[in-house]
Formats: structure tokens, sequence, C-alpha cells
């Protein structure tokens, strides 16, 4: 069994800026949730973009099934942090789920049967094949929220990365989408940005902090340590919320 | 009327305004919804440079263009991407170099430069055949180029990054669709010239996308707009006689006013009653 992520000792910078610093992570299982929590400007979203091969480290190695990013395209997914769409786009729900396929249809090919089932599957799956028809600018930002999701599930990834996906959903939608996620994890492995800290203590199997540098022991529990190095603050000022079963146990307190 | 038709030049036009609006209708709809405006403009102004080369040279000036322009798209394409100068103001920079260019060039040309006009304000009335040779292989390419990459080029427009993640070379297709937008301006020199191009490449466009939230219709909307538009233009230009390119371009902002203007009033009567 291939590993879903290798990545040794990953450096990246823009300018004379360094935004990570000896990244290394290794995710053997093929299925649960990884939760990254970390400061803004930690460079939570560079990371990401490491492992789609949108940014190029100048040192270290990248492995996602054993291969370079650009060559596994077709197994992984994408869900981008919300930023500011043209919603004016003359752009149906439908013809954007549809665009998560292009790495199996190919090339100067035009959209499958099998590319169109997959795209209705996706749909339903985050239920909102009703609207598929819409204008995207028609949409309320949650259900553009699922559309984008939807999109990255069309390319039935093995690995699905998800950049702050709760932003701009209502408290019922965020648990309708960490249930979903909770679904989607026992099939394929999710890797979920988030600044949701009590969603994190719930519903992810492991958790790592990324603040330039990444702090990660394949378990669900963050070391108070962790916790403030990444944060840079006293542990009681993050972890407010946090439920106890998740935060180890500082050393020294009972 | 009808008997103007029998005319080779009034036919010519005819064809040429077809040809033009099939060209501006399908990429205008890019250039507005990928919001490439500018750079479009600037790619249109720079190829100036190549009518200079033409006349220069010897040559019809067109084949000076064609080359020219797609040269200019490509260094613009690769410059604005590449380098650290804001897009902007490296379009702004390429966009008068070209220009000075075709000045120099024009200047250094012996004798009298004849049809200089018509490069820069068009002339649709006096389009000779073999332009309308070139302007019909042009419009082929474009329309199989887009034909061909139709789901590609949605999705580059619409969401660059993602379309990177699924695997499709979006530079590489970017450069490819200023290429073609290259093309579309070479094909619309002759009926507006290169200082009102880039209303052809705008108004019929935005105009389609008041009627429609599909990116195919709004390309086959814009091109009837573009046909009736122009062949009201050339009526106009011909009874009142004059130009032609900035009737056509008048024409088009008079469309474009009393129907943007017409259907926001129409919105917002809706909106107040429910
Ligand atoms: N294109 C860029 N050019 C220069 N610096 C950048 C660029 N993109 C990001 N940065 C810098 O890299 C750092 C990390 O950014 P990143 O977007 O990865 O943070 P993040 O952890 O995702 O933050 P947030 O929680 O706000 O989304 C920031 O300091 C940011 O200023
Ligand atoms: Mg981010």
């Amino acid at each position: 069994m291939e590993k879903v992520i290798e990545l040794e000792d990953v450096w990246v910078r823009y300018g004379n800026q360094t935004i990570l610093e000896a990244v290394s992570l290794e995710l053997k299982e093929p299925n649960g949730l990884l939760g990254i929590i970390g400061p803004n400007g930690g460079g939570k979203t560079t990371f990401l973009k490491v492992l789609l091969g949108l940014l190029k480290p100048y040192k270290g190695s990248v492995k996602l099934f054993g291969k370079p990013p650009e060559k596994s395209r077709d197994l992984v997914g994408y869900v981008p942090q919300y930023k500011g769409f043209d919603f004016d786009f003359p752009i149906s729900v439908w013809e954007v789920v549809l665009t998560g396929r292009m790495s199996h249809t190919g090339f100067l090919k035009k959209y499958s049967d099998e590319d169109k089932k997959a795209a209705e599957e996706a749909l339903k799956t985050v239920e909102m094949f009703d609207l598929k028809d819409r204008q995207i600018g028609q949409l309320s930002g949650g259900q553009r929220q699922r559309v984008f999701i939807a999109r990255a599930l069309a390319t039935n990834p093995k690995l699905l990365l998800l950049d702050e996906p709760n932003t701009g959903l209502d408290p019922h939608m965020q648990d309708e989408l960490y249930r979903l996620l909770d679904r989607l994890k026992q099939e394929m492995a999710v890797i979920m940005v988030t600044h949701d800290l009590s969603a994190v203590s719930v519903y992810v199997d492991r958790i790592a902090c990324l603040n330039r540098t990444l702090h990660y022991h394949n378990s669900r529990e963050i070391s108070v340590e962790d916790l403030e190095a990444t944060y840079q603050c006293p542990v009681e000022l993050i972890a407010h919320g946090v439920p106890h079963r998740v935060l180890e146990r500082h050393k020294g307190s009972s | 009327m009808f008997d103007l038709l029998q005319y080779t030049f009034i036919q010519n036009a005819l064809i040429a305004a077809i040809l033009a609006s099939v060209a501006c209708g399908i990429i205008g709809a890019y250039v507005v919804v990928k919001k490439i405006v500018f750079i479009s403009g600037g790619i249109a102004h720079a190829s100036f440079g190549g009518v200079g080369l033409g006349y220069y040279l010897g040559i019809n000036p067109m084949f000076g263009v064609l080359p020219f322009s797609l040269l200019s798209a490509l260094v613009m394409g690769i410059v604005s991407k590449k380098s650290k100068i804001p897009e902007d103001s490296a379009i702004g920079i390429l966009w008068s170099l070209g220009m000075a260019l075709g000045v120099i060039f024009v200047y250094l040309t012996p004798g009298y430069a004849p049809d200089l006009m018509t490069y820069l304000f068009g002339n649709i009335l006096t389009v000779p055949r073999l332009d309308l040779y070139l302007m019909l292989v042009l419009d082929i390419v474009i329309v199989g180029a887009v034909y061909l990459f139709y789901k590609e080029f949605l999705s580059l427009c619409f969401d660059e990054e993602f379309t990177t993640v699924q695997g499709v070379p979006t530079e590489k297709l970017y450069l490819l669709l200023l290429c073609i937008i290259a093309l579309t301006i070479v094909v619309l020199i002759k009926v507006v010239g290169i200082i009102l191009v880039i209303a052809l490449l705008t108004i019929p466009a935005t105009l389609s996308r008041k009627f429609t939230n599909n990116l195919k219709r709004m390309m086959l909307i814009s091109t009837v707009f573009g046909i009736a538009i122009s062949v009201t233009g050339i009526g106009l230009s011909y009874a009142l006689d004059v130009p032609s390119g900035a009737t056509i371009i008048l024409v088009l902002s008079f469309v474009y006013g009393f129907v943007a203007v017409g259907m926001d009033i129409l919105e917002s009567r809706h909106v107040s009653k429910s």
C-alpha cells in the first residue's frame, strides 16, 4: 500500500521570507480526518498548495501516493479557502461541478457519461442536485461552499484537501459539513484546515499544528507545548472551549 | 435599399460584418467574463507596430499585423504574469511601445503611407477580397480552437487555480487565449480599426450577458447583436456619408445604453413591486 502523503524536510519561501520550515509529514492510512490548526498567516494554505503542486518548495520532497503531485491529479480533491470569486460569472452549478472531472476526462475530450454520473453523485452527496441549473451567483454563501465541495468530490479523490470549508456556514450547515466529512473519511484521507477548535476536538482523528513548522505526532491529542509554540500565547487563551480529552494533560498538574 | 446589395463593396462589407461579428461575439465573451479588457486593448494597440512594419517592408500591412499581434499577445501574457512589475503597468508599457514602433516604421517608410487611417479607425466599405479570405481563415481557426478547448477555457476563466489542480496547463492555455484574442483583433481591424476594436470586443458580449447565464448562449447572442448592429451601422454610414467604423461604435453604444438602462428600470420596478 502506497503512503498517502510523504513530505520530507520541505522549505517554502516567498522572496526572502521563510513561510514553511523543515516540514515533514507522513500519512500512511488511506482514510481518516487530519485537522490542521494554526494562526492566521501560519502557512496553512501554503502547506496545502505544496501538497497540490501549486507551489514548488525550494528544498525538500513531496510525494502523494508515491508520485509527485503533478502525477496524482486525479486522486486529489481540493476545496480552496473562501475567496472573492466573480459570482456574476455565467456558469451553472452543474458546469462548476463538472470541472472537477477534467483530470479524468483529459484534454480535447467531451465530458463522458461517467463524468456526468460522478458529478451527479457529488451534487447529491452535498444535497445540491436540485439546484444544479442555477447560476453560481444565485446561491447563498453556504450553498456555494457546498458546490465547491461537490466539485472536489466529483474528482473521486483518495485524498481530499479542504481549506477552512466551514467559513460562511451557519451552525446547522457546519454540523452537516462535519457529518459529511465523517462519512467521507471512511473511504478517503481527508485533511481539513480550520480555526474551529471545538470541531477539531470532536471530529478529527489526528491533529497537526502549523506555524512555520509543523507539529504532528500522529495522534488526536495536542500537547500544550505544541499549542503554545504554534499560537505563541498561553494555552488558556487558545484552548477555551476545547474539551480536555483532546488537550493532553499539562505535565506537572494533576 | 436592396439595389445597394448589387454593389461589390456593399457585399464585401456585409460579409466582413458577419465574419467580424462571429469572431468578436465568441472571443468578446471570454474577454468580458475573464475581465481581460485592458490586456486585449493593449494587444490591439501594440499591433499598430505591425501595421508600420508592413508599410516599411512594403507588404500588405495585414500580414505585418498578424505576426506582430501574436507576438505582442505572447510578450504581454508572459511579462504580465512573470515579471515583478504590476500587471497593468506592464501592459501599459507594452501598449505604448508597440504604437511607438509603428510610428517610427511609418516615418521611416519612404513616401506616403496610403490607408493609414483605415488601420486606425477602420473602413468596412473598402475591405478588399483578399482581406475577406484572411478573415475567413482566421474565423475558422478561432471557432475551431474554442470548440476544441471549450471546457478548459470555461474552467480557466472561472477558477484558474483549480483548473491547474485538475492537471490543465493553465499558463499555456492562457497564452493560447491571448493569441486567439490577437487573431480576433486582426479580423476586426478593417471593420473598426485598432483604436476602436475594444468596443466591438466588449459591448456585444456585455449586452448579451444581460439575456443569459450561459457562456455558449452568450457567444451566440452577442454574435447576432454584432451582425445586426454592424449592418445597421454600415447602412447609416453609407446613407449619412460618415465614417463606418465610428458609426458602428456609436450604434453599439446607443443600443447598449438603451437596453442596459431599460432593463435596469424594469428590474428595479420588479424589485420594488415584490
Ligand atoms: N503570494 C504571496 N506572496 C508573498 N507572501 C505570501 C503570498 N501568499 C502568502 N504569503 C505569506 O505567507 C504566509 C502564510 O500564508 P498562508 O496563506 O499560507 O497563511 P494561512 O495559515 O493560510 O492563514 P489564514 O488562516 O489567514 O488563511 C503569510 O505570512 C503570507 O503573508
Ligand atoms: Mg489560509
